[in-house]
């Protein structure tokens, strides 16, 4: 159990470093005099992974990329280097507070829990809750899981959207809890569970690896939608600027439905199969109005 | 960031602040989930050192018979099985692919499995300290029981195994409270345990320090309650003269 033990130590030495003093506020005055950005980056979720040896991928990193050159060009620097800092989801707050990572582009979920430490840009994903179940399975909506035993991942904000549909809807199902999305859908895969209820973007990165992607399908309501985006230090309105305004370019210019298409249509390494998610109209509608609104606000329309 | 221990009293659909920090009429607040994941640790620990104190005192006291090959063969091989393989690797193999084999385990709740692999685990480490409790007894002891006419069972029982078992108390304790510790392998195949509850609060709540520092505490208090109550059996079990230091008797 060392992960957790590290996690636990990583939580103490970040709280130690807390009350030493809050990091720069600065971050753009930062970046500027150390010619250095760390950018948060996630190991193994859909939107930014690795390919192993320090080399990190996805949607989201690769449009973090383009962040840093357009934050370069503001700067007017002639060499910005970029260290790619992995984080957990344990780990990303207080790394973003505490000044080791100064821009975090992995699956954060903007909620208003979060804002009370960090801000947050522009909303450039927006992730729906839904379920996979196998093709032959006869459940086509939450109401079909009455007596069914649901899988989600521990550690995951579907947990907590499990629990609230079971008791808005009057359903029984007995919950089983993955100890990662791999497992989750394993058990999905070897029939102990009915359906896997996840992101969109996981259940479809999990159905393109199967052995046989065709035995698997992605059915139901939406359970939760929940807007995804990059985040950063809080109460630095200039950085924020900088970040935002780099985002709009991405989506004006049709450079980040571009970057989509790459990652979720085509062919992605390391395996070359397509994820095959199309983009959804709640992702359109946050690039058309581009907004850093919490999840909690979405939940309310 | 600062603390807010607050985040117990919340219930867990809403995240609103209960009066009393425990949940009524079916809702729970994180006070509650922590206290029950609580009691999931120290069922699966408990009922798992039970069954490895079981078999481990068996198997490590069949290691040291004289002249039967193939029982200690036996129990040499499943000390190294159980011994050689992670732990988490282990609870794996029960929960996925076991079942592969006998459909019928399927069935079985994810907390009887993992008693089984804790419990089996442990018993190979137990089963080696019972052993090495034994061989450090001198060989004459075993004879002189059998001199003065003793079955074999009957040397073991009245003889060999009441001074092995004092000696072993020490290193029986810590592998008391590892089970304990280990016991966090369990949210792998979905018991809702403290380790889980620590990942999934601390996600839910955000408040992750609070959470693994709360998680941390019950740890230390089982771990330490456990063993208060060896260092309890050694005081009470102690024979003046017998313990291991004087006990040689060369």
């Amino acid at each position: 159990m060392k992960k957790h033990l590290l996690a636990i130590a990583a939580a103490a030495v970040a709280a130690s470093l807390l009350t030493v003093g809050q990091a720069q506020a600065d971050t753009l005055e930062k970046i500027k005099s150390s010619g250095v950005i760390t950018l948060g980056v996630r190991e193994s979720s859909g939107l930014s992974y690795t390919l192993g040896n320090g080399k990190y991928v996805g949607f989201h990193t690769e449009m973090a990329e383009h962040i840093i050159s357009d934050l370069q060009k503001q700067l007017g620097l002639a060499k910005l280097e970029t260290k790619y800092q992995p984080v957990t989801s344990q780990n990303r707050v207080p790394l973003v507070t505490n000044g080791t990572v100064d821009l975090e582009c992995g699956s954060t979920t903007n909620n208003t829990a979060r804002q009370k430490d960090v801000a947050f840009a522009v909303t450039t994903y927006v992730e729906e809750v839904r379920m996979a179940v196998k093709a032959s399975s006869a459940i086509a909506s939450i109401k079909d899981l009455n007596g069914k035993t649901v899988a989600t991942t521990t550690g995951t904000t579907s947990v907590q959207t499990l629990r609230k549909n079971e008791r808005a809807s009057g359903l029984n199902f007995k919950e089983v809890y993955g100890k990662d999305h791999a497992d989750s859908f394993l058990m999905v895969e070897t029939g102990r569970a009915d359906a896997f209820v996840m992101d969109g973007s996981i259940l479809a990165a999990n159905i393109s690896k199967a052995k046989n992607p065709t035995d698997f399908k992605i059915v139901g309501e939406v359970l939760s939608v929940e807007p995804i985006a990059c985040m950063l230090r809080k109460d630095d309105p200039a950085f924020k600027k900088a970040v935002d305004d780099s985002i709009k370019r991405q989506i004006a210019d049709g450079s980040l439905a571009k970057l989509y298409d790459k990652w979720f249509m085509q062919p992605v390494p390391p395996t070359n199969t397509k994820i095959g998610l199309p983009l959804s109209e709640a992702t359109k509608n946050a690039w058309a109005n581009p907004n850093d609104k919490p999840m909690e606000d979405y939940a309310k329309k | 960031m600062s603390w807010d221990w607050q985040v117990f009293c919340e219930d867990t659909l809403e995240h609103q602040a209960v009066p009393g920090c425990f949940g009524k009429g079916g809702d729970i607040t994180y006070l509650d989930w922590l206290l029950s994941a609580w009691g999931w640790t120290v069922s699966v620990s408990l009922l798992a050192l039970a069954l490895a104190l079981v078999l481990g005192a068996v198997i490590g006291t069949l290691r040291t018979l004289e002249r039967r090959r193939v029982v200690v063969g036996l129990c040499n091989a499943w000390v190294e099985l159980f011994r050689n393989i992670p732990l988490l690797v282990q609870i794996f193999l029960w929960y996925h692919v076991l079942p592969t084999f006998f459909p019928v385990l399927q069935g079985v709740p994810g907390f009887v499995l993992v008693v089984f692999a804790l419990g089996f685990f442990t018993s190979a480490r137990i089963a080696e300290q019972v052993r090495a409790g034994i061989q450090a007894l001198p060989r004459g002891q075993r004879y002189a029981g059998l001199a003065v006419g003793f079955t074999t069972f009957q040397a073991y029982r009245y003889v060999l195994l009441p001074m092995a078992f004092r000696i072993i108390i020490p290193p029986l304790t810590s592998e008391t409270m590892n089970i304990f510790k280990n016991s966090s392998v369990a949210f792998a195949v979905s018991v809702a345990e403290l380790t889980m509850f620590a990942m999934q609060a601390q996600e839910e709540t955000s408040r992750g320090i609070e959470v693994y520092l709360a998680v941390t505490a019950l740890y230390v208090i089982s771990a330490f309650a456990i063993n208060r109550i060896m260092a309890f059996v050694e005081k009470r079990a102690r024979v003046p003269g017998m313990v291991a230091a004087s006990g040689g008797g060369h």
